[in-house]
């Protein structure tokens, strides 16, 4: 306990730092504000321009978490259809290894093309930013079944669903935690793109206007909270996954949250 | 066993060719083997001589590439028949308590599949911890498998084979990577669940003490291609125990044993006046 305890006043301390050396430098170095301005004058901002950011997070949060959830699904049924079957990963894999490499802010444009500017082109593009390492943890996870277990259940006559269920997806569970922890970072990255490119609302698109008025706090203001609502949702994700798994990660160990 | 009574395992002039093209592997050459109801039989033999695929032919794991494998007189896979395994990595789920896991067969096998939600809690409950307790194991079913040692973790997936009442039960030298005590506790063990139950037994393994102690045969077997070449019998009385394989009848069986091995890993004149 009192161990747990000394590790996050530690890296507490370490993120104060963080920031106190960043205001330090800023005050020393004379650096002006519109090149990098000091965190007191960004929490500032922060704290003044609240009632016109708040919007705008919430639309970012909500984008990003439709998104995210429908990656989720979408991703766990191609996994799982990738990770059971011969023929799903020889033709899935490929395709979705060539899908993954194109820059997604290439897509935006397509998806605003199809669907027009706004909320919908937001959404799918961080459908897809989270899709790809959910598919391929899960896949991996499924086909990562030792063959004597399999032998096992085979014996007992068991079903492809009756392994996929009682083997296949509970072995999956910890890879698909750990996706998802990377993938919800990458939504928020996939909604702030296409927020900023076609979109009038979110703080991708706040960010974008900002800069074009060089209100430089302000920019950094709309980071800060991108980077809040990151960490926020890796931390719930990280609560979950240790209650779902913990046997993954046997006794006991503090982890993030 | 009674020699008239139909065989319960039956391969006749089976052969397994593994992979295809020119890059084939003869497993197993013609093989014929007869075990009858409720009889408990060991294979030995060199590693790679096909045992392990004996086991799989039997338990309809794979196909043979020639003859027929009979199990309660029907082709394998058509009949009904309950089949336990258990192997050298006991393979436990680590998600599920040492109980949920030894439950995992009543979840699949019928008749117990359908009744699995309504006696999940109760009666089949019973039954696991009855199991878990016969084997030394009462009072960890509860425990996750990682707090486990490994003769504890081995005597669970013993459980594990066992719980659904299989007629045949396939043990593919499930105590191979025990220290020499627990592997002789678990020979009793595994005794008294034989002779309390009576499934029909098929024991691979490398420990000639092992296949003499628990066998009422012993079938030694030669590589390249698979095949048995020797059938001994073993009748010292049951139940066994481990003084008694001290006694020289039990002795001179071993080194008997033995030397049909070594002279099966011999080039094949030597093998051929053995068998
Ligand atoms: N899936 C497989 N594919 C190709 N060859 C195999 C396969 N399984 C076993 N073999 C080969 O078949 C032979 C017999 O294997 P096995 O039955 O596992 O031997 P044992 O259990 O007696 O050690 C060995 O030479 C082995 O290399
Ligand atoms: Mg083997």
């Amino acid at each position: 306990m009192t161990y747990a305890l000394r590790r996050r006043l530690n890296s507490a301390a370490v993120i104060i730092g963080f920031f106190v050396v960043w205001e330090l430098a800023c005050v020393i170095f004379h650096i002006k504000e519109i090149v990098l301005p000091r965190p007191s004058q960004v929490f500032e901002t922060l704290w003044l321009q609240a009632p016109a950011i708040w919007p705008h997070t919430v639309q970012t949060l909500y984008t990003t978490l439709v998104g995210f959830a429908l990656g989720i699904i979408s991703g766990v049924l191609l996994g799982v259809l990738i990770g059971s079957s011969r023929l799903a990963y020889d033709t899935g894999y490929p395709l979705l290894i060539g899908f993954s490499s194109i820059p997604k802010v290439a897509v935006v444009p397509i998806f605003v093309l199809w669907f027009g500017a706004g909320t919908v082109p937001a959404v799918l593009t961080a459908m897809i930013m989270s899709l790809f390492p959910i598919v391929v943890n899960v896949a991996t996870g499924l086909a990562t079944t030792e063959p004597e277990l399999e032998d096992v259940m085979k014996a007992l006559r068991a079903t492809k669903l009756d392994i996929l269920f009682n083997v296949g997806l509970p072995r999956a569970m910890p890879y698909f935690f750990a996706s998802l922890k990377v993938s919800v970072t990458l939504a928020f990255v996939g909604t702030v793109i296409a927020e900023t490119v076609a979109s009038n609302q979110g703080i991708g698109n706040l960010m974008m206007i900002a800069s074009s008025s060089f209100d430089v706090p302000l920019v950094f203001a709309g980071l800060l909270v991108l980077a809040l609502l990151g960490v926020g949702l890796y931390a719930i994700f990280s609560l979950i996954e240790g209650r779902v798994i913990g046997w993954a990660r046997r006794k006991d160990d503090a982890g993030f949250a | 066993m009674n020699e008239d009574a139909p065989p319960f395992v039956h391969l006749q002039d089976v052969r397994l060719t593994y992979g295809h093209g020119d890059r084939t592997v003869e497993a197993l050459g013609t093989t014929n083997l007869k075990v009858g109801k409720g009889d408990f039989v060991a294979l030995v033999g060199p590693s790679g001589c096909g045992k392990s695929t004996i086991l799989k032919l039997v338990t309809g794991l794979i196909p043979a590439s020639a003859g027929w494998v009979f199990v309660a007189q029907r082709e394998v896979g058509a009949e009904p028949v309950r089949v336990g395994m258990a192997f050298q990595n006991p393979t436990l789920l680590p998600w599920l308590t040492i109980r949920q896991n030894v439950m995992l067969p009543l979840k699949i096998v019928p008749p117990f599949r359908q009744q699995y939600r309504a006696k999940k809690k109760t009666e089949f409950r019973d039954r696991a911890d009855a199991l878990l307790e016969q084997v030394g194991l009462a009072g960890f079913g509860d425990k996750f498998p990682w707090q486990l040692s490994g003769g504890m973790l081995q005597r669970a997936s013993l459980c594990r084979a066992l719980i659904h009442d299989p007629q045949l039960l396939m043990l593919d030298e499930p105590f191979g990577a025990l220290d020499q005590f627990t592997r002789e506790e678990l020979w009793a063990i595994l005794q008294d669940l034989w002779l309390t139950r009576r499934p029909t037994v098929l024991l691979v393994t490398h420990d000639l003490k092992e296949a003499g102690y628990l066998a009422n045969r012993v079938c030694v077997m030669r590589a390249r291609p698979g095949r048995i070449v020797e059938d001994c019998a073993v009748d010292f009385v049951r139940p066994r125990t481990i003084e008694m394989t001290y006694e020289p009848g039990f002795v001179s069986l071993t080194q008997r044993l033995r030397e049909l091995i070594v002279s099966a890993r011999a080039p094949d004149a030597a093998v051929e006046s053995a068998a």
